[in-house]
Parts: structure tokens; C-alpha cells; sequence
């Protein structure tokens, strides 16, 4: 049996997601290719082949592939799919976006968001917003799965597999429009060592900010939001930390002002060392906090400051 | 146009979901069960489209038909979505809880009986957590698709959609017929008024069963079981900042 992971990367290098991704592979097989799919992305296939036990790497390229499309990187990714057993990729939203698209085409069900691989064909996977984990096994001959990256270590570097180009695909009735990338010179949300995450408390997107970057730029984090905060537009939405953003576990997760709602602690929770900052004592993050303080951010923020010297 | 939006009924958004003691699935028994939240936001959209509310023209859309594979109490939500504003209501009869792919399988057939210009439903529903369905309907129809929708301009025949993707918005234009997914962000849903819920109990809910429409809906996944996530305790209080980070240092987490 082999295992096709469908890359997710930036053009020129590929995000440690598909390096997770890998890893959860080859709890199902050690038969790994790597699919890059993409317009210049020669860098990323080559970038691919350096991840330890992959075997080979394809690399398909087009105009919509560039831009992700799901209907482009589905009429790639469904001829290739007679030489696997399953097609695996990170459940970032992209992933999300075209892996169901896949599995449809297949008349296969998919399978999202796993957590852990019990066996070839048997998986763990979050759902009720993480409340309760589904142990569900497959019955059809082929799986598509989209991988949580944050429950499988990353794949080492050290491989020298070889890269195949394969026929890309397009997307005659989708037609790209634009993008508005958030640029940051912060790690990524997904990928930090260090979270620090702001909610409602804050009370302005000024506040947010002042408040947030240098704290975030003094311990090179990532800055993260809670729904409220998100929803009160204090901060962009891509911030958004939870069950319905991002899911995050990262060595350190510093909670300010948010008081833990079910929702954002689904998207948290599996971070190894969490610290609370919140003023009410009763507040349900404190539940989950390895470190709790009790105190406004408005004292403590500063203190922390001064504090990390 | 004609706007085709399914809803699906969960357990309500408020409740915290708890597992049965002997592991075959989560206790819905007695538990407020509501419409979808990213369903309610497709509903209103659709509404807006038809009403020319934000930035719509006015008529835009000029039928919105609902409909919902659940149990009989599903025709609430139904209902719900027709207060909201809807015009009329399909209800197909299933005392299972139906996997994406064969939900998506009925919602082709729908689709061809229809014949809707749009199919807007929300991203994922929160009790499985899937987030496939519109994507396989897309699929199976052969329509082009746009997902996690936070604004949608609907102009020339052409869904022209901004999405929330990691990292910032990616805006794409899809030819009609499209599926459109939406995320949280794209409204809020209204309330409906009372008279619009006194007004929704004459507008017409048809009932159909599964059989009906002659699709395979077998399950394809076996839950073997459903267990409660492990446990996180609290930790331990500190007074300051200067101890929290003696103590974060101390145990290598700075």
C-alpha cells in the first residue's frame, strides 16, 4: 500500500504541516510520495524531497494550482489517485477546502481532521468541538484524510528522494481575484513555540495592539485572538484561535483577558504549558491553565515586561 | 435566481456536548437541539439576497428554498429558516444521522429537481465537524465551489467571494451555478419577528424519506467508539509576574 501526502507549502519551502502530515503517513504505510501542487513551486518539490522517508516527489504545476483552487488541485490529485491507498494533507484551509472535493470524486468518505492513526484503517478524530474524540474505521478501499498537524511530531530533515513532474490540472469555471495576505515578520500562528493570545478584555483594536505586539515581539510569539475578540473586531480574523479558526500547541500558550469559552479552548487546549491572565478568579480558562494569575492585564501586562527583562 | 440553502439540526451551540457511559456516541436525549450556526448564516444571506439588504440588490434572489435530511423535529429548524425568511421547505426523513457523502448524494438529487443558481449552506456543522458536504456536492454536481465565505457579491453571473483562508482573505469569482460554504464572519443572523413566525407556519414544508430519492447513503466509517478528550487540570495560582516567569523559566517553558 502507498500513501500520497498532498504538500502544504509557500512556492519556495514547505511548511513543517506537511512534515507532520508525513509523519501520520507512515503510521498507514512506508510507501510515502509527496504531491506539490502549485505554479513555480520547483523550490517547495525540491524542498519536499530533503523530508525524511519520503520515497518520491511529484510536482504538478498551473495558473489555478498557484492559487490553490480546489477544483484545480482535485482534477490533478484524482488521476494520480490509482496508484495509492490513501491521500493525506494537513487540515489547514486550504486542505479543508479541496480534500472532501477529492474524496466526492472517489465516492470515498473523508476523514477530517484526524489526531491519531490506530491502524491503516482505523483513526481518531475531534468532534462536538473537540468535547468528544470518534474512533471511526474506514471501509472503503481508498481514504482521504486531512491530518491535525499539531497531534503528529514533525518528520525529520536528511531525505534525498527524486522529484517527478506530473500533469497539472486548472480551473476553467473558478477564476482567481485577488488576496490580502496579513504580512507579518511574527511567526505563524499554526507553527509558533510561543502563543500569546488577547479576548475580549482588551476592549479596542488599539488596545489590541498596543498591547499584544510588544509583548509578542519581546518573547518572539505569535499573536493569537479569542472569537470575541475576533468578533468585536479588535483584532483580524485570522487570528482566531478556537474550534471554528485555528488550532493551536504550541509550547507556551499565554491566554490574556479571555475567559475560556468551550469554543476557544478546543483550539488551545493540547498547548504543553498554558498560562491565564484574566481579572475574574471564576473565569474557565483558569480550569485549563497550568499557571493561572489573577489580575487586569492593565498591572500585569507591564510587569510581565519588566519581568523578561 | 434561486437560492437553495441546507440547514441541518444540532445540538444547540450553548450546550456542552457529553459522551455516553458506554462509548457509542454523545448524549443528544433531552438536550436543546438548534439550527447549525453557520446554517443560520447562510439563511440570512440568502435572505439579504432576496431582500437587497447590504450591498445586494434588491431581488438578487427570488425564491429560497430550505432543506434539511433529519428526523421529523427537524421541520423546527426548518421552520426557523422559514421565519427567517425563506419561501418554502424540503424535509427528507432520516432517523440516522447521515454520513457527508451520502448527505451530499441527496443533495445532488435535490439539486437536480430544484435547479437552483446557488447552494449556500454553511462551512461545517458543529456536532460532526466534518467540513465537507458543500465541497462533495460541488464535487458530484461538477460545479465550481467557494468556501469559508466571508463576503459574497453575486454579479454577472458570478459568485465573487472573499474567503477566510490562513494567512488573509483570498477573493476568487465562481461562474453560476456555484456552491458558496460560509464562515462566521460573513453576518449575523436576525431574530425572526413574530408575525414572520406566525406567517412561517403556512408556508409549505414537503416530506420525502431517503428511499425517495434512490441514492446509496450507506456508511462508509464505523465508529468503533466516542470517548471523552483527556482531562487538563487546573495548575497552581501564582501572585505576580516576576514568579510566573521564575516558574515558567524553571520548567523550561521560556
Amino acid at each position: 500500500m502507498a500513501v500520497l501526502v498532498i504538500a502544504d507549502h509557500d512556492g519556495s519551502t514547505v511548511r513543517d504541516t506537511t512534515h507532520k502530515t508525513v509523519t501520520a503517513a507512515l503510521g498507514l504505510s512506508s510507501d510515502v510520495d509527496v504531491l506539490v501542487v502549485g505554479q513555480g513551486a520547483q523550490a517547495a518539490a525540491d524542498a519536499a524531497s530533503k523530508i525524511a522517508g519520503v520515497r518520491k516527489v511529484l510536482l504538478a504545476e498551473s495558473a489555478g494550482l498557484g492559487h490553490g483552487l480546489a477544483e484545480a488541485v482535485t482534477d490533478t490529485v484524482v488521476p494520480l489517485a490509482a496508484g495509492y491507498d490513501a491521500i493525506l494533507t494537513p487540515a489547514s484551509t486550504d486542505g479543508k477546502n479541496f480534500a472532501p472535493r477529492i474524496a466526492a470524486k472517489l465516492d470515498v468518505a473523508p476523514i477530517s481532521d484526524i489526531i491519531e492513526v490506530v491502524s491503516a484503517d482505523t483513526f481518531v478524530r475531534p468532534i462536538y468541538a473537540g468535547n468528544a474524540l470518534e474512533t471511526v474505521q474506514s471501509a472503503d478501499a481508498k481514504k482521504v484524510i486531512t491530518v491535525r498537524p499539531t497531534a503528529f511530531a514533525a518528520a525529520a530533515e536528511g531525505g534525498s528522494a527524486p522529484v517527478e513532474r506530473v500533469a497539472g490540472a486548472d480551473a476553467p469555471k473558478t477564476a482567481f481575484v485577488s488576496e490580502e495576505m496579513v504580512k507579518s515578520d511574527r511567526p505563524d500562528l499554526g507553527a509558533a513555540k510561543i502563543v500569546v493570545s488577547g479576548g475580549r478584555a482588551l476592549g479596542s483594536a488599539d488596545e489590541f495592539h498596543a498591547v499584544m505586539e510588544p509583548l509578542a515581539d519581546k518573547l518572539g510569539a505569535a499573536i493569537g485572538a479569542s472569537r470575541a475578540a475576533v468578533d468585536a473586531g479588535y483584532a483580524p480574523n485570522d487570528y482566531q484561535v478556537g474550534q471554528t479558526g485555528k488550532v493551536v500547541a504550541p509550547a507556551l500558550y499565554i491566554a490574556i483577558g479571555i475567559s475560556g469559552a468551550i469554543q476557544h479552548l478546543a483550539g488551545m487546549k493540547d498547548s504543553k504549558t498554558i498560562v491565564a491572565i484574566n481579572k475574574d478568579p471564576d473565569a474557565p480558562i483558569f480550569q485549563v491553565a497550568d499557571y493561572g494569575l489573577v489580575g487586569d492585564y492593565k498591572t500585569v501586562v507591564p510587569e510581565l515586561m519588566a519581568a523578561l527583562g | 435566481m434561486k437560492v437553495l440553502v441546507p440547514v441541518k439540526r444540532v445540538i444547540d451551540y450553548n450546550v456542552k456536548a457529553r459522551v455516553k457511559a458506554d462509548q457509542s456516541g454523545v448524549d443528544l436525549a433531552n438536550v436543546k437541539m438548534s439550527m447549525n450556526p453557520f446554517d443560520e448564516i447562510a439563511v440570512e444571506e440568502a435572505v439579504r439576497l432576496k431582500e437587497g439588504k447590504e450591498h445586494h440588490a434588491a431581488g438578487t434572489a427570488t425564491e429560497i428554498v430550505v432543506v434539511s435530511i433529519g428526523v421529523t423535529q427537524a421541520q423546527e429548524t426548518i421552520r426557523t429558516a422559514l421565519a427567517m425568511g425563506a419561501d418554502r421547505g424540503i424535509l427528507i426523513q432520516s432517523d440516522t444521522d447521515l454520513e457527508p457523502l451520502a448527505v451530499a448524494k441527496l443533495l445532488k438529487a435535490v439539486v437536480e429537481e430544484e435547479k437552483p443558481d446557488l447552494v449556500l449552506m454553511g462551512k461545517q456543522s458543529i456536532d460532526g465537524d466534518n467540513n465537507a458536504v458543500g465541497q462533495m456536492l460541488a464535487a458530484l454536481l461538477d460545479w465550481p465551489q467557494a468556501t469559508f465565505a466571508g463576503k459574497l457579491v453575486i454579479e454577472g453571473g458570478k459568485a465573487t467571494v472573499t474567503r477566510e483562508v490562513d494567512g488573509g482573505l483570498q477573493t476568487l469569482a465562481a461562474d453560476l451555478p456555484a456552491v458558496v460554504t460560509v464562515d462566521l464572519r460573513l453576518n449575523t443572523p436576525r431574530y425572526a419577528s413574530l408575525p414572520n413566525i406566525m406567517k412561517a407556519k403556512k408556508k409549505e414544508i414537503a416530506v420525502k424519506a431517503v428511499a425517495d430519492y434512490g441514492v446509496d447513503v450507506a456508511d462508509r466509517l464505523k465508529v468503533l467508539k466516542v470517548t471523552e478528550p483527556p482531562k487538563r487540570s487546573a495548575g497552581v495560582k501564582v501572585a505576580d509576574a516576576a514568579e510566573l516567569v521564575s516558574k515558567l523559566k524553571s520548567v523550561g517553558a521560556l
